[in-house]
């Protein structure tokens, strides 16, 4: 039997003390007439070079036919070149599928939207089952933030698409007379959705949905964090979408890294900040546009002559009710005045233990935290000196179900480990000031949320807190809401995100808006054209003013 | 370097004191712009003659004109832009009203760029202050008297708190980068563009880049008058913006085999009635911005079998940086200037068998900033808008879409992405702040926890907007606690 042998061996790390007489790789074809003792040797010589260099080798025993001999450190590597060869033929793939116009079509963007409805529809149970595997969600939440609300978009898309695909008339100026000007929304291309792991379902198909609908291919990267939502998506997107236009990749850092090298014709990424920046810095290389919804600090203020019973309820919907505060647009803190603070956690208390009962770690109405990485996190925020005497209610923990019950802090110190970052858990930091006014430069003083919250039946303040604080979106007197208004944009400014999508918006965030203008031979204007004089100067200055007299006054040459 | 420190601390206490977000602090900057331009017409004239050579006519089209009337817009609509718009609610939320409220990113940096060195600096600067931001303007270094000019007259015009001019080359910018900005808005090349938005993404700073590319002509077959204004068209689209030196100018000419000749000799009549036919003695065009893109230009025509396509000019001058419109027949596709942007007075004239597949040659290269063609036949010119991809799409004439306001004028891909003009150089510069307000009023018990299967039930509903559904759901309900009791 006739074997090709080619081996390449990468070594990441070499050290000194040992052989040093190896060289540092070796890269070289044999071929052989049967499994000989030679063929034995090599793949035994390639075995002692990995174990001494930490290393890899690939042997291609026979076309098509790949061995990998994995060891030490190189594990990682061999990872990224086999997932960059898969990005690579993904990506082809789908430039194919998109430039055979196929995707453009609205035929083609309404089956695929009535696929995700399907799927929605068909496979309720087994989305609700893989995301309590991922994070215990209760049913009703996975129903209400993640199953409907995919739906929700679907219907919405499905019903205004043909609106949207239409070319938007606009008015002409006199300067280009005669003419006729339209704005034309046409596809970008071949996008990639990398989504995020607190909504896995809703916050991967939310944005593809957005991207069929304006006609693109899209590759989806579900979270690794969630990995039974992950493979479901891989699994139903498989099944039901057309496979040669929507792709799902799953896989953690290293497909990540292998996607981001592709060339894209969009990036939409949902997540944190440092990888948003890993992501910006990788679109610039292809000068692929990006919109990255990312999270932050979200306060809610709370004035003191509101219905508090009502308040109170609502942050603790937005806050535990939505997966156990691991939502980017969950109130992160709380600020309200000096005296006001007792009755508010009061309120909290007693409506926190008619929603999760007396133990709320035995309720089957919390989210779990996702992992024990985060489990850890919290933990530490929980266990910071600073703030450890601060705890008015809650605290407990519960390691083995990765459970920890909502606790709230009052007057919690503004270095705080807790109030550094962005909590993403169901701790609630209460922050006093002396006047509710203060709030305002309070908030403005930390980088941009995501969003912010007022609870106030004060007509000055609410307007005080629309104008001055900056952040993705605003909602007064309720928390989180604003999530389900296809009608609003949703997306953050500075360190919270750009883009937006949601609606209309997220076709928006996938097209190109192309700028038609159709003008025809009739009504060519001389003075556009040398040789230059100053009659033209003339003529040019009414013209761009607009100035229909003074239009007459050059020609007529007064 | 500290200068630049304390620079920037004064525009984010600026912003900060929020002067700029007043309408009246826009309207005062936008008037004093225009103030600027027309009472220091002659300058910039000189400016752009010393810069470019530019002639004055040229001059006021496509710079002066240009900001005066951005600016004249930008005043005429700007309350209409920052009024808050009504998002629409479902009834599910009653009581609740939903606005889109634009507000200011902060501080914006804007790089300008040196073939329009004043439209291209000013434009987006008209959009910064209607929106309310405070701005960096740094002009191009390769531009010098414009830049200087600039330096000179803006802290005389505009409120020095909010606006400050920073001149200097790549040094600057590079410090100019380093620091934290709400948005950058960049006009040049995609060498650059890739720079900049890597160093914006370690601040997360949204980025708007207005890059080039090659921006193709499609000229079906036409015979008579037409012919002759869509040939003046072409020729005042590639060589009357700055001598090709545009970023929408003309690139190349796409035209069927059979139609070439005549094109060829119209372009060559049309030439020498605009610009002259002798290289030392061309009129009403502009020079060469420098010693260096000179050289570059140059260079495209040095491989032996693109010169070879040279059908007429091609001659240069040296000591006044001049370059003759040059127009040339199916060069090389794979030589350099049919694969970089050209960027100077090169005309390559590509012919095909059938003018259909111009749409396939388009498509197999970068997306263009624009995308001209000039046909009658309504087929063609639906397959072109659907088939092809650039930044913007005019049929019959040359550049004139940079004019109109309504239209969104910036690129796509290769060319660059996000856009700018009229009320889109607002929305650029703005953030849509989206804002729900609810009252305390009204409460649907069902969003609550302890969950059960009757709140599942009422929200799958709500969700379909089954509000029929509801009400039997509730009236369901309603009996059955009565039966209880």
């Amino acid at each position: 039997m006739c074997v090709y042998g080619y081996i390449y061996t990468y070594a990441s790390k070499r050290p000194a003390f040992l052989f040093n007489k190896i060289p540092k790789s070796i890269s070289s074809f044999y071929y052989t007439h049967y499994y000989g003792i030679k063929y034995t040797i090599i793949i035994l010589y390639c075995f002692i070079y990995n174990l001494v260099y930490l290393s890899v080798s690939v042997v291609f025993v026979h076309p098509r036919v790949v061995f990998f001999l994995l060891f030490g450190s190189g594990v990682f590597k061999i990872f990224l070149i086999r997932a960059a060869m898969d990005a690579e033929a993904t990506v082809k793939e789908l430039r194919a599928t998109y430039s055979g116009g196929k995707t453009r079509t609205l035929e083609w963007r309404v089956s695929q939207l009535k696929a995700l409805l399907k799927i929605t529809e068909h496979h309720e149970e087994e989305i609700v089952q893989a995301l309590r595997s991922d994070l215990n969600k209760p049913e009703f939440e996975a129903f209400v933030h993640e199953i409907s609300a995919v739906s929700g978009a679907c219907k919405f898309a499905l019903k205004e698409l043909h609106r949207w695909t239409m070319p938007e008339k606009v008015k002409t100026s006199m300067t280009t007379f005669p003419s006729k000007a339209e704005i034309v929304s046409e596809p970008l291309g071949v996008v990639l959705v990398i989504s995020a792991w607190n909504y896995p379902f809703l916050l991967a198909l939310d944005p593809v949905i957005g991207a069929i609908a304006a006609g693109n291919a899209v590759v989806l990267k579900p979270s690794e964090v969630a990995p039974a939502t992950s493979s479901v998506l891989a699994k139903l997107l498989g099944e039901y979408m057309d496979t040669s236009a929507v792709k799902v990749i799953e896989g953690a850092v290293p497909e990540t890294t292998a996607l981001l090298e592709q060339k894209w014709d969009k990036i939409f990424y949902t997540g944190n900040g440092k990888v948003g920046r890993i992501v910006l810095a990788a679109a610039a290389k292809h000068l692929t546009p990006v919109v990255l919804e990312l999270g932050g600090k979200c306060p809610t203020v709370v004035d003191t002559n509101i219905e508090l019973k009502i308040a109170a309820r609502r942050i603790i919907s937005g806050k535990w009710g939505c997966n156990s505060g691991q939502t980017c647009v969950s109130p992160d803190y709380i600020i309200t005045t000096k005296e006001y603070a007792p009755k508010l956690v009061n309120a909290l208390t007693c409506e926190l233990e008619k929603f999760y009962g007396s133990d709320p770690l035995q309720s089957k109405d919390l989210s779990a935290i996702v992992n024990s990485n985060h489990f850890d996190r919290l933990a530490r925020l929980l266990d910071d000196e600073k703030v450890s005497g601060k705890i008015v209610h809650g605290g407990q923990r519960e390691k083995a179900n990765l459970k920890i019950a909502p606790t709230i802090m009052l007057d919690v110190p503004a270095d705080s480990l807790i109030m550094s970052d962005e909590i993403f858990g169901p701790l609630l930091p209460i922050l006093t000031v002396d006047k509710i006014e203060d709030s305002i430069s309070e908030i403005n003083a930390r980088a941009k949320p995501l969003a912010a919250y007022v609870f106030t039946n004060d007509k000055k303040l609410k307007e005080e807190f629309i104008k001055n604080v900056s952040a993705g979106g605003l909602l007064v007197n309720d928390t989180t809401l604003h999530l389900a208004v296809s009608g609003l944009p949703f997306g953050g400014v500075g360190e919270s995100g750009m883009g937006s999508y949601h609606g209309k918006f997220s076709f928006d965030a996938f097209s190109h808006k192309k700028a038609v203008l159709q003008r025809s031979f009739a009504g060519d204007l001389g003075a556009r054209y040398p040789p230059y004089t100053t009659k033209k100067l003339k003529l040019l200055k009414a013209l761009l003013k607009g100035d229909i007299i003074g239009i007459f006054r050059v020609l007529i040459g007064w | 370097m500290e200068g630049l420190q304390l620079s920037l601390a004064e525009l984010h206490q600026t912003f900060r004191g929020g002067k700029t977000r007043g309408v009246e602090w826009r309207k005062s900057q936008l008037q004093a712009i225009i103030n600027l331009i027309t009472e220091n017409e002659a300058q910039i004239f000189e400016a752009l003659h010393q810069d470019l050579g530019k002639h004055p006519v040229e001059a006021y089209r496509d710079e002066i004109g240009i900001v005066k009337k951005s600016a004249d817009h930008s005043l005429l609509h700007i309350e209409k832009w920052m009024a808050q718009k009504k998002g629409w609610l479902p009834l599910l939320l009653f009581p609740a009203s939903g606005q889109v409220l634009p507000e200011p990113f902060g501080t914006v940096l804007i790089i300008g760029s040196w073939n329009f060195p004043i439209s291209l600096a000013l434009d987006p600067v008209i959009g910064a202050i209607s929106a309310g931001n405070t701005v960096v303007l740094k002009p191009s270094e390769l531009a010098p008297a414009c830049s200087s000019f600039l330096h000179r007259k803006v802290p005389l015009y505009l409120d020095n708190e909010a606006i400050k001019v920073i001149p200097g080359g790549s040094e600057v910018a590079e410090q100019l980068l380093q620091h934290r900005w709400d948005k950058i808005f960049f006009t040049g090349s995609p060498r650059v563009a890739r720079i900049i938005m890597s160093a914006a993404a370690k601040h997360l700073t949204p980025v708007t880049l207005e890059l080039g590319g090659k921006c193709p002509v499609i000229l079906d077959s036409f015979s008579g008058s037409d012919l002759q204004v869509a040939v003046k068209r072409i020729v005042g689209g590639k060589w009357g913006p700055c001598a090709g030196q545009a970023c929408i100018g003309v690139d190349y000419v796409l035209v069927q085999q059979k139609d070439a000749p005549v094109l060829v000799e119209l372009l060559k009549n049309c030439i020498k009635k605009f610009y002259g036919d002798e290289v030392d003695k061309l009129q009403n065009i502009c020079r060469i911005v420098n010693k260096h893109h000179f050289e570059r230009v140059r260079n495209l025509l040095k491989d032996p079998s693109v010169s070879a396509s040279i059908v007429y000019g091609g001659s240069v001058d040296c000591k006044n940086l001049m370059i003759e419109p040059t127009i040339l027949v199916d060069p090389p596709l794979n030589s350099e200037i049919m694969t970089e942007e050209i960027f100077g007075p090169l005309l390559p004239i590509i012919t095909l068998d059938k003018i259909e597949e111009s749409i396939d040659f388009i498509n197999e290269r970068p997306k263009p900033l624009a995308i001209y063609a000039f046909t009658k036949c309504k087929r063609f010119k639906e397959r072109i808008m659907q088939e092809t991809s650039s930044g913007s799409l005019t049929f019959n004439d040359i550049m004139i879409q940079f004019l109109c306001d309504a239209l969104p004028f910036g690129g796509v891909g290769e060319s660059g992405f996000g856009r700018y003009h009229g009320k889109y150089s607002f929305d650029t510069f703005s953030h849509e702040k989206a804002i729900l307000q609810r009252s305390f009023f009204l409460e649907l018990e069902p969003r609550y926890p302890p969950w059960n299967d009757f709140k599942l039930d009422f929200i799958k509903l709500a969700y379909n907007f089954n509000y029929f559904g509801l009400l039997l759901l509730l009236l369901r309900r309603m009996m059955g606690r009565s039966d209880a009791k």
